[in-house]
């Protein structure tokens, strides 16, 4: 199950809106089809994001991904426990393993994307693709 | 699951990770049945093996197996094998899967009155590999597999089914491939399974091969070695011996030996976090001087890892090198291979 405050992207990244902070990170979908994290590069705090430009990049054993910003704004704080156990991101994806906190700069924009129950449906029917 | 040579087949089962440091440390159990076959038999099956083949395989005695190289005619890899010598007149050639009909197809057309057959339909191969391999293995043979030494073979009742049994493998663990009628597939892999089971034995798939070879220092197919590279070129100078007699390629690669080598295949170990990827271009310099064939994280050695073509004064052990990682030059060092290498 996904969680429901959440706002996904179909690049299978989170954001959860609290006031005019977004915190984001990958789904369990996400984390589950990269394998193996060994390597996390985020940005700087204070780096100015786009929506849908590359956050950062996460490594697993066999291959390499690129993060995709759900959202625009800047860069507050950096999850630094990544860089030492990139493995908490295959453990708790929406949880611990958050990426980074971002000051939005429209804090509406975020519901243009999908909701749980949507995101929900959506890997659903990539599932489904995969079995067939 | 992913498509593999026209096979589906599992990228992993329990984790990439889990799965090699299994082989490393245990036991892993894969299913290689996509791996090719081919039966060279008559008079003439060993000047068949030797005019296609780089190696030596006038060497092999029966029962002996033979890492080697079908080659073009310009010296370059239609594929690379193993020869097994099961007898004076039948050779077996163990292939890569997605390369078996043109394998087969090359040999026909160079071949002068042995019998070749596409044998890929008539096996399952699996390999069990990893320091526990020998010992689980043997609760469900009568075959002593202590005296079969590394690259020999013997045949045997595995749980009843017999198989051709080698001491073989591509992971740089112990182990052992066995090749048997695909009727009983689903049948051994559980009862391996099931032997093996308490003692760590793990399915592994596609994903933890990969990363087994690599640190390893083995090539692959369409990585290291394919139609535009030699033996000489990647490190393969050990199969590939003109002094055997005439063979496909050979005037080539004596002429290519005589110009001298422009390239060579180097091991490298990344500085820092940042990892090799295929395809990454190699600098030297700030110049671009190669590519990366294969690249990844080494997960017994805890290192990053590669493979690259480089110019062949760098290709020696020592000398510094950079990756350009997605625009970021990463520094590295080429090292000696393989890069792990079992206790003996």
């Amino acid at each position: 199950m996904v969680p429901k405050d959440y706002r996904y992207t179909k690049e299978h990244e989170w954001v959860r809106v609290e006031g005019d902070t977004g915190t984001v990170g990958i789904t369990d979908y996400a984390q589950h089809e990269l394998g193996d994290v060994v390597f996390v590069e985020l940005p700087g705090i204070g780096a100015t994001l786009e929506r849908g430009k590359t956050l950062g990049t996460v490594e697993s054993v066999k291959a390499v991904s690129e993060i995709y910003s759900p959202v625009a704004g800047k860069v507050m704080a950096i999850n630094e426990t990544l860089a030492t156990a990139p493995e908490k991101l295959n453990q708790d994806p929406y949880g611990a393993a958050w990426l980074v906190k971002v000051k939005l700069a429209d804090s509406k924009a975020v519901s243009e994307l999908m909701d749980a129950a949507a995101y929900q449906a959506y890997i659903s029917e990539k599932e489904k693709e995969h079995s067939a | 699951m992913v498509n593999f040579g026209g096979w589906d087949m599992p990228l992993e089962y329990s984790g990439i990770l889990a799965e090699h440091l299994a082989v490393r440390t245990k036991a892993g159990l894969f299913d290689v049945s996509h791996m090719g076959e081919i039966e060279i038999r008559g008079a003439r099956a060993l000047d068949l093996v030797q005019s296609v083949t780089c190696n030596n395989a006038a060497k092999l005695a029966i029962g002996q197996a033979q890492y080697s190289g079908l080659m073009t005619a310009a010296g370059t890899f239609v594929d690379d094998l193993l020869v097994h010598k099961i007898a004076d007149t039948h050779y077996l050639l163990c292939v890569n899967a997605g390369n078996q009909d043109r394998d087969y197809e090359h040999i026909l057309a160079n071949n002068a009155g042995a019998e070749v057959e596409n044998a890929g339909a008539r096996y399952t191969q699996l390999a069990i590999q990893g320091p526990l391999a020998r010992t689980i293995l043997q609760r469900l043979t009568s075959v002593p597999l202590d005296p079969i030494r590394y690259y020999h073979f013997t045949f045997g009742h595995v749980n009843g089914v017999n198989c051709l049994i080698a001491r073989t493998g591509y992971t740089g663990s112990d182990g052992f491939e066995i090749y048997f009628p695909p009727e009983h597939s689903e049948a051994l892999w559980n009862d391996l399974m099931e032997a093996g089971g308490a003692d760590g034995l793990v399915p592994c798939g596609l994903g933890a091969r990969n990363t087994l070879r690599l640190e390893a220092g083995m090539c692959l197919y369409g990585h290291e070695i394919d139609e535009t590279t030699t033996p000489w070129e990647a490190g393969l100078a050990w199969i590939c011996k003109p002094d055997k007699g005439d063979f496909l390629g050979r005037d080539s690669l004596l002429q290519q030996k005589a110009a001298g080598i422009k390239r060579g295949l180097a091991g490298f170990v990344m500085h820092d976090k940042l990892i090799a990827r295929d395809g990454y271009p190699v600098l030297s310099e700030g110049r671009e001087v190669g590519s990366v064939t294969s690249g990844g994280p080494a997960p017994f050695l805890k290192q990053n890892i590669g493979m690259a073509y480089v110019p062949p004064e760098l290709a020696t052990p020592g000398r510094h090198i950079e990756i350009s990682v997605r625009g970021q030059r990463a520094a590295a060092q080429v090292v000696e291979l393989p890069f792990y290498k079992r206790p003996r």
